[in-house]
Parts: C-alpha cells; structure tokens; sequence
C-alpha cells in the first residue's frame, strides 16, 4: 500500500539488559484463524485473487505488477522515431504533396492504416521538434522549411479522417503483392494468401474481416470467407488520385467538367478494383486445396452413396443369377433323372420285349417241339393251323403270362405234355372268355 | 436476436458492453461506467433513475416502470408487481402479501406464475416467474442500450445476501433469456460499499462498517469488515416487516382517518381507492424525505370526493415512531451479532430508498458514537444518493470484471480463492503515552483480516532519538464502561441551567449520569521483540507485518529513510 498510518506516540526505549540476535527475538505465535469468506467484489479482491492464483507474495505481485505497468509505457513510447529518415525524403518539396508517402513523413511507415489518431499526434510532435525551421536556423543552416511543411501537411491529411480514408484508399505501400506461383510452390500458400487478404481486408465497411486460416480450417470458415471476399464492401474511394482539381478561379462550366471527368476516372478506378478483387479471390480459390479437398469430401460422401446403390444392386442380380441356377440345376437333374428313368423303363420294355420274343419262340418252338400236336411230318395246313392258334394265344396273353407259360413249356420235349400244358392254357383263357373255344381248335 | 446467442456461448471480453443492474422488488436501477470509470445512473426514458420494477399489460401493450406503476389503480390484475423475491422459489415458500392489490401469483408447474392478459387477442395467458423477470430485464437492458446508444450483453446484477443458490440460478437464467450475460452476481450491502469505496476521495483503511438497506419490501443490514479493500461479511439480518411500505401504511392510515373524520366512507375498504391512497402516501413519503411539510391531495379518492390535505415531518415521524424503532433495533441486533459493539463500527451506510428519510439517519447518529460516520443523504451532505448506491457498485463491479475472461472470473470467485482465514485477533505495537511507562497497544493489522496481508506503519520515537524496542503484540478490543467522574463545578452549574430549561424531558432527569463505554485494547500474546538501534533524533520506525496464508509472519523493522533494518520470521502455528 502506498500510505503507511502515522503514528505519533513513540516506541519505547530499549532496555539495557534487552539481547536478541541479529536484534530480533520470536517470542510466539499467531492465535488460531477463523475461515471466513471475502466477498469477490473490488479491485483490491481482484489484485489478492491474481495473488492467490498465481501462488504470489506480496512483493512479488507488486514487482511483476510494475514491470507490466513499465512495459505498457515503453511499448506506447517505442517504434515510432526509431524509423530512419530517408535523406531522398528529407528533401522533397512540399508542392508535390500528393505522391508523398505520409506515414513515412512521420515515420510510421510499419503502423500505416493501423497508426492511432494517438500514435499520428505523438510522431507529429517528435518530427517538429527535429525539423522546426527555427532550430533548424539555430543550428546555422539554411532556412530551409521544406520537410517541415511536408510533416505538416502530413499530419493535416492523416487527422482528417476523411481525408486519411482518401489516402488510405490509394497507399500502394500498405499493398501486398499477390503471391506468385513461384512463391506459392515454395509451400507457404495460407501464410502469403492470408497476408494478402488481410492487407485487403482494411478496405472493408464490415469489420471484423474473415480470417483466411489454414489448411486445417473447415469448409464453414472457408465457405465465409470466399462468401466475404466475393461480396466485398469496399470504402476505398479513388478522390486522391484525382487529375485536376477544381480551382475556385475557373468558370462553372469548366469546374463542372472537370468534376465530371473526375467522377468518371473515379468510378472506372472503383470498378477495376473490384475486378481486380474478384480475380484475386478467384486465383486464391483456384489453388486453395481445401476447396478440391472439401470437394473430394463431398464427392466421396455422394459416390459412397452411388457406389453403395450400385453394389446392392450386383448383389441382387447375383442373387437372382444364383437363384435362376440353381433352378437350371434341378431342373436339369430332374430332367436327367426323368431321362434316366425313361432309358431304364425302355430297356426294361426292350427286355421285356425280348422276354416276350424269347417266350413266343418257347411257345411256337414247343408246338414244333411237338409236332403240331400230329405224328410224322406235319402239314402245312396243320402247322399253319397250330401256328395261327398259339399267335393269338399269344395276342390274347400278356408278358406274364407269357412267361408263366412259356416257364411250363420250357424243358418239354414230350408232345403230350406240351399239349397238356396249351390245352389247360386254352381252356384258362377260354374260361375267362378271353378266346373262344372254336377259335383255338388246334390246341385244345 | 443475436445478443441471446452471445449469451449462451458467453461474450468475448472484446464485445461485452457490460452495466450494473440493482434489481429490486420495489424499484430496479441501471448504471454504467463513464469513460473516467466512474459510475452513473441511468434514467429510463420516462427519466426515472428509480424504475418500479413492475410490469403492467394494456391491450396487449407492456408498460413498465412508473407508467405500470400508475395501472395499479385501474388495471391492476394485469399488473405484475414485487416479484423479484419469488425468482426459484416454490409457491410454499412465497409472501404473497405485498401482491394483494396486483396480479395474484398462482402456482403452476412446481414454479411460480402470473394469469394475466398480456396480449390483445386470446384468453388470459399464464406467465412464469422466470419469463416476468426476464421482461423485466429485457425492458432494463433496453433502456441501458438507448442510453450508451450501443447494445447492451453483459451485466453484473445485486442480490441480497440471503438469496440462495437456486435463486441466484433462476436470475441468472432469466437475465440470459433477456440476452444478457451475467458477469457476476455480487451482493447488495457488498456492491453500496464499493460504490463508497470507489470515490476519489475515499482512502483504503481498515473498517468496520454496517450497510443498512431500507428497501421498499424488505430490509436487510450487513456488518462488514472492509480490510484493505476487501469485504467480508461478519453477520446480516434481514426484516420483512419494518420497511418502505410500512411507512407509506402509517401514512394511509394517518389520511384515511382524516377522510373519515369529514366523509363517513373509509376509502381502504375500496380497492381502488385504497391503491389512490397508497400511491399518494408513497409520494407524501418522498416529499417529507426534502421538505419539512408535505401535500396530500387525491382527485376522487372515494365517491368521487376529492381529498387534500397537508402533514408536516414531526407530526410523520411522531406516527411512525413504531417504524422508526424497528429499524433501529434491526440494526443494533445485527451488530450485537457480529459480536461487536456500536463503538467498534467505523461506518454506517445507509442504503435503499427509504434511507433518504432523516429521521433513521439521525436515528443512526444517536446510536453509534460520534466518531461513526452515518454516510445517508441528510447526514452527510456528500453522501451518494442511497437508492443508487447498489447499481452504481454493480456498474463498478462491471466495468472492473468485463475485460476478464468468463472462466478467470469463476476461477477468482471459486471458493478456494474466496475462503481464507481471518486473523481473530489484532496484531499491533507496543508504544508508550507522552509521560507514563505504561505501554499502549497500537493496532498495525487489525481483527478480521483476511490473510496474507500485508501492512506497514511508521511510528515514532523518543524525542532524543537512541535505541528503541519494538515489541510485536496480539491485541483484542473489548468495552470498558465506567461511572463519569463527578462533574466539575462549572459543568455542575451550566447542566443545571439545562435542566431547568428542558424540565420536561424525561431523559435526562430520571436516568442520571450515564455510563461511559469506551473502546480499549487489551495485549494478548506477545509475538516477538525486535530492537533498532542508534535512530536519528526525530526519526521514524517503519514496521512491516506480512502474514502469509499459512499464519507464518514477517516481520521487518527499519529506520525510515535508514539503511538495513531487523527481519524475522515467526512459523505458522
């Protein structure tokens, strides 16, 4: 604390008899504390919580206090004078004040648009007390007055803010030049783009200006961004680099003519900036990878998409193609084993067939066997006759009973037996009404 | 609208444009900082620095302030008054009285609301609490942006000390729902002493000082030890029954017999008349607060006859003498609370808007000491406006807060940084009177403190200058009361003259001689000696006590201007 409390009543007298080292003596200690809670409010609260949070002692917090305050003072004070003067400068002429770098007049050429009405009143004030003509007659040189007109037409245009805003328009100095392609294949494309905008972006009615950002910004600050710069609100006006001014001696018309073609040089300056704006953000954007990025992102999000629509729908033609195979296959299989079983009834047929064959021989052998059921040699009218019988015998008959039979005649060699055999054949048939009893005389 | 969003996500110390805001039952008020940091009320755009918080609905139109406060006569069941203290309480806990001649609260939803007709078209819709403070706020807000001419998103808001946590959560929701961040919520008694504490005149010292805030509804007192600046609140009572309204009933009263005396209606049995008659008390109040005579005249306060009248401040202080003693007795409870005597406080400030009445002032003045300073508007002529006190401390407590981050500022008022121990006892100095050996205790760091602290004295020495002993004492206060001597012969005459000219006061001839207290140190533990030797005739002893945290002390010791000096250390206990 600054003040201490005064005192007035004095401190006793030491007792002779009254030792300690170092002359002190620590006798006892602090009774017990009570816990209470202080009231977060007030800037003497504020200093004891910085204290409290940054674990600092009371001298500490002021030591490191003052050197803040000190440094404020030293930042405020520094840079502005420390700039060189450019002895080409020091000589220029006060007339051809329009192509004069003000800012470096007053040496707050790394401040430009960004120089505070404070800052531009104090460089002011260091350069007319270097270049006061007074002092400079004092110093034994010429009366040369020129650079102090120079600072002070300087200072009359920076503080006019209108007409600070005119200059501002047209300080090629503050320009940057946008990045070459040589440059940019160095790798540095944020930081030099960004650099750029940002130099572009003090023309801006809309304050803050987007940040260019890096290659890890998202698509929505970038997507502001380019949105900012393609509608860009400039002040930057174009009344600084006027040809002719109007002077005050000349006639109306003449004043009004020039006014005229001012504006229009005005207005052709203002739109080519804007161009020149526009194809400045179309170049940044042109090679901005986070733009081919973001739309490989969106890209990949709607082919992923197709890709996923696409696999469904192979997976459900193979399907269907499966599906149809394996129909084909058991279609086939089927077919095969139809097939396979037709052969194989065929065959039985054909066998059966050939059993039948081989009967009927049996059975036409068996009459012949016999004789035709005649001793001697028979006749032809007879083996016709028995012939004839055992055919439709044999038509009347089926396989199995073909077979039955012929299983009765095979072996026999006796005549009678096998007529036996025909003749109980004969009367089966004729007794199931098959064959009339007329019709088969030979065999009976 | 683009202030709520900000709010959610908490402003940018960039952006913040932050006022104080002291939001009351009775009345609210609005304050900013001026570029030369210092505080300044704001008037609404009715030009009322003391805005009713009261919100009043006519064909779907809102109306706040004194415009409501005057719907309280005709429009009063879509009139919304003395509804702060209902903020995150439920219906089971509210005092309803002061609400009987406006829109009644109703319990809705496990919450409090009001059934008004708040817009043109429609049946009656409910309004939640929560929603009727955040109209409040927004309507406050407003009135701040229109005045600074920029928009207003952040704020430091009073609370009374009593307001729990629940409360606090409501108001700061409600304050966010208006679009407004809430900084800090600091307490009322806290935000009037650093209103005072702020003037440039005002010096940081050592204090015990008792805010006294008179409210409209309520009054709440606070002692607070005020130690280097900063507060901690040793005890607080709060009064539901002694307050503004209180007095404007006396007032009421008071008329309303008169009334009666000459018509035979008694206006308080109409409700209408019986707002008439309370509006017209409260502006009585006010008049009797500046002048010392008061009009009273109501336009048709019942059956349409009209009424006029006048009363002069002795006969209001006679008839609210009732009041005026429950003040004072709330006041003196408190300080017996805090376990301390009237003698230790240094200060009294007097706060809310029934402060401005001179007779609780001079009421103030007879019961602390003649050394206490009673800081109310008819006490001391520099006295701030007491009904602004808290709005401007809120503004303060604003604009020293708005460039910090919203997490440094939890992180300083988080308990670990706001609970500290408090020295019980205070540590002092050894020093002898003029001629007597008798050593007298002399106060370095006073009791309450709040550690670590640092402070430092100079003190004198021997005429002749030479050795001198510092010893270093804990010291406690206590009240000696003793019988006056017996008056000297020429005192003895000129108090008889006195008597003899006020016979009638009772005072003064039945209680005798009162007693004498006064306030004395006793020496407690010694701590340490320390000794300088060979100081300069005249010179001075500075003595610096810093203790830490933890207890442990500093001591050092030197001759001012010489070089050197004793240091030493005592550890914690």
């Amino acid at each position: 604390m600054a003040t201490h409390t005064q005192v007035n009543l004095p401190l006793p007298v030491l007792p002779e008899t009254w030792s300690g080292e170092k002359d002190f003596k620590a006798i006892g200690k602090l009774s017990a504390a009570t816990q209470r809670s202080i009231e977060p409010v007030g800037p003497h609260f504020l200093a004891h919580a910085r204290r409290a949070r940054h674990k600092r002692t009371f001298s500490e917090d002021d030591r490191i206090q003052a050197q803040e305050n000190v440094k404020k003072v030293e930042d405020d004070d520094s840079g502005e004078i420390s700039e060189p003067e450019d002895p080409m400068m020091l000589s220029r002429d006060a007339k051809d004040w329009k192509s004069q770098d003000h800012y470096a007049v007053l040496g707050l050429s790394k401040y430009r648009y960004k120089a505070t009405e404070e800052q531009i009143k104090r460089a002011h004030r260091k350069k007319v007390l270097r270049h006061h003509p007074d002092k400079k007659a004092a110093a034994g040189s010429t009366e040369d007055d020129s650079f102090f007109k120079c600072i002070q037409k300087a200072t009359e245009i920076l503080l006019d803010p209108v007409k600070r805003r005119q200059f501002d328009s047209v300080d090629e100095h503050a320009d940057l030049e946008p990045p070459t392609k040589k440059q940019l294949k160095e790798g540095k494309y944020y930081k030099l783009w960004s650099n750029v905008f940002k130099s572009e972006g003090r023309f801006s009615r809309v304050q803050p200006v987007p940040k260019f950002g890096d290659e890890k910004s998202n698509k929505e600050d970038v997507d502001t961004f380019y949105n900012f710069f393609y509608n860009f609100d400039s002040w930057r006006s174009f009344e600084y680099q006027d040809e002719d001014v109007p002077d005050d001696n000349e006639n109306r018309d003449q004043k009004r003519h020039m006014e005229r073609k001012n504006n229009n040089a005005r207005k052709k300056k203002k739109t080519e900036d804007s161009a020149r704006l526009r194809r400045l953000v179309d170049d940044a954007m042109a090679g901005d990878e986070r733009i081919k990025r973001f739309r490989q992102e969106a890209n990949a999000s709607k082919n992923k998409k197709r890709l996923d629509k696409e696999a469904a729908e192979k997976k459900a033609l193979d399907d269907a193609k499966a599906a149809k195979e394996a129909e084909a296959k058991a279609a086939k299989e089927a077919e095969e084993k139809a097939k396979a079983e037709r052969e194989q009834g065929k065959k039985a047929k054909e066998a059966a067939k050939a059993a039948v064959k081989k009967n009927r021989r049996v059975l036409k052998g068996s009459v012949k066997d016999a004789n035709y059921f005649v001793s001697g040699v028979a006749p032809a009218s007879v083996i016709d006759a028995v012939l004839n019988d055992v055919e439709l015998v044999q038509g009347k008959i089926d396989a199995d009973e073909t077979a039955a039979l012929a299983g009765k005649l095979n072996g026999l060699k006796i005549a009678d037996e096998i007529k036996g055999v025909w003749s109980s054949e004969v009367k089966r048939l004729v007794s199931a009404g098959k064959i009339k009893d007329s019709d088969v005389k030979g065999l009976a | 609208m683009a202030a709520e969003g900000a709010s959610a996500n908490g402003t940018t110390p960039g952006e913040r444009h932050a006022i104080g805001i002291s939001f009351g039952n009775s009345n609210s008020s609005i304050a900013y900082t001026t570029n030369e940091d210092k505080a300044e009320v704001i008037a609404n755009e009715d030009g009322d620095r003391q805005i009713p918080s009261i919100l009043s609905y006519v064909d779907g139109e809102e109306y706040n302030g004194q415009q409501a406060k005057q719907q309280l006569i005709r429009n009063s069941k879509n009139t919304v008054a003395y509804f702060r203290d209902f903020l995150g309480q439920n219906f089971k806990s509210i005092d309803p009285t002061h609400c009987h001649a406006s829109a009644h609260p109703k319990e809705h939803d496990g919450t409090i609301a009001f059934i008004i007709q708040d817009k043109e078209e429609g049946g009656p819709s409910v309004v939640t609490i929560s929603e009727v403070a955040t109209r409040q706020l927004k309507r406050l807000a407003q009135s701040a942006s229109d005045f600074t001419g920029k928009q207003v998103n952040s704020a430091v808001i009073t609370v009374p000390t009593n307001f729990s946590e629940k409360q606090k959560a409501a108001l700061t929701k409600a304050a966010n729902d208006a679009g407004l961040e809430v900084l800090q919520l600091i307490s009322e008694p806290i935000a009037s002493l650093l209103a005072y504490d702020a003037r440039l005149e005002a010096k940081v010292a050592d204090k015990i000082v008792v805010v006294a805030d008179l409210g409209g509804t309520r009054s709440d007192v606070a002692v607070i030890a005020s130690r280097g600046g900063m507060y901690t609140i040793l005890a607080t009572a709060h009064d539901y029954e002694y307050a503004g309204v209180q007095l404007d009933k006396v007032l009421q009263d008071h008329f309303a017999k008169e009334f009666i005396k000459w018509n035979t209606t008694d206006p308080r049995e109409n409700a209408r008349s019986l707002a008439k008659l309370k509006l017209e008390a409260e502006a009585t109040k006010k008049a009797l607060s500046i002048g010392t005579n008061a009009n009273f005249s109501v336009e048709s306060l019942a059956e349409g006859i009209d009424f006029a009248s006048t009363i002069n401040r002795l006969r209001y202080e006679t008839i609210a003498r009732k009041v005026f003693d429950g003040f004072n007795r709330l006041i003196e409870g408190v300080v017996k609370k805090a376990g301390l005597d009237v003698l230790e406080i240094d200060e009294v400030i007097l706060s809310g808007g029934t402060s401005h009445t001179p007779k609780i002032a001079s009421n103030m003045s007879a019961i602390f000491p003649p050394t206490t300073t009673i800081l109310a508007p008819s006490t001391t002529p520099t006295a701030i406006n007491p009904a602004e006190l808290q709005a401007r401390g809120a503004a303060l407590q604003a604009s020293l807060i708005q460039e910090y981050e919203k997490e440094d500022i939890e992180q300083s008022t988080h308990p670990a940084v706001t609970t500290v121990k408090h020295l019980t006892n205070a540590i002092g100095v050894m020093t002898i009177t003029g001629d007597s050996d008798k050593g007298l205790f002399t106060p370095i760091i006073a009791a309450e403190t709040a550690v670590p602290a640092r402070r430092t004295i100079h003190i004198a020495t021997p005429k002749e200058g030479g050795d001198v002993l510092i010893k270093i004492v804990e010291g406690g206060s206590h009240i000696k009361v003793s019988k006056p001597e017996p008056k000297t012969k020429t005192n003895g005459e000129k108090s008889k003259g006195e008597d003899g000219s006020d016979d009638s006061d009772e005072d003064d001839s039945d209680d005798g001689p009162e007693d004498v207290r006064e306030k004395v140190w006793k020496v407690g533990n010694v701590l340490a000696e320390a000794a300088i030797k060979g100081v300069k005739k005249g010179g001075k002893i500075e003595v610096m006590i810093n203790v830490a945290g933890d207890l442990a002390v500093t001591v050092t010791c030197r001759e001012v201007g010489g070089k050197g000096g004793v240091r030493g250390n005592l550890a914690a206990p």
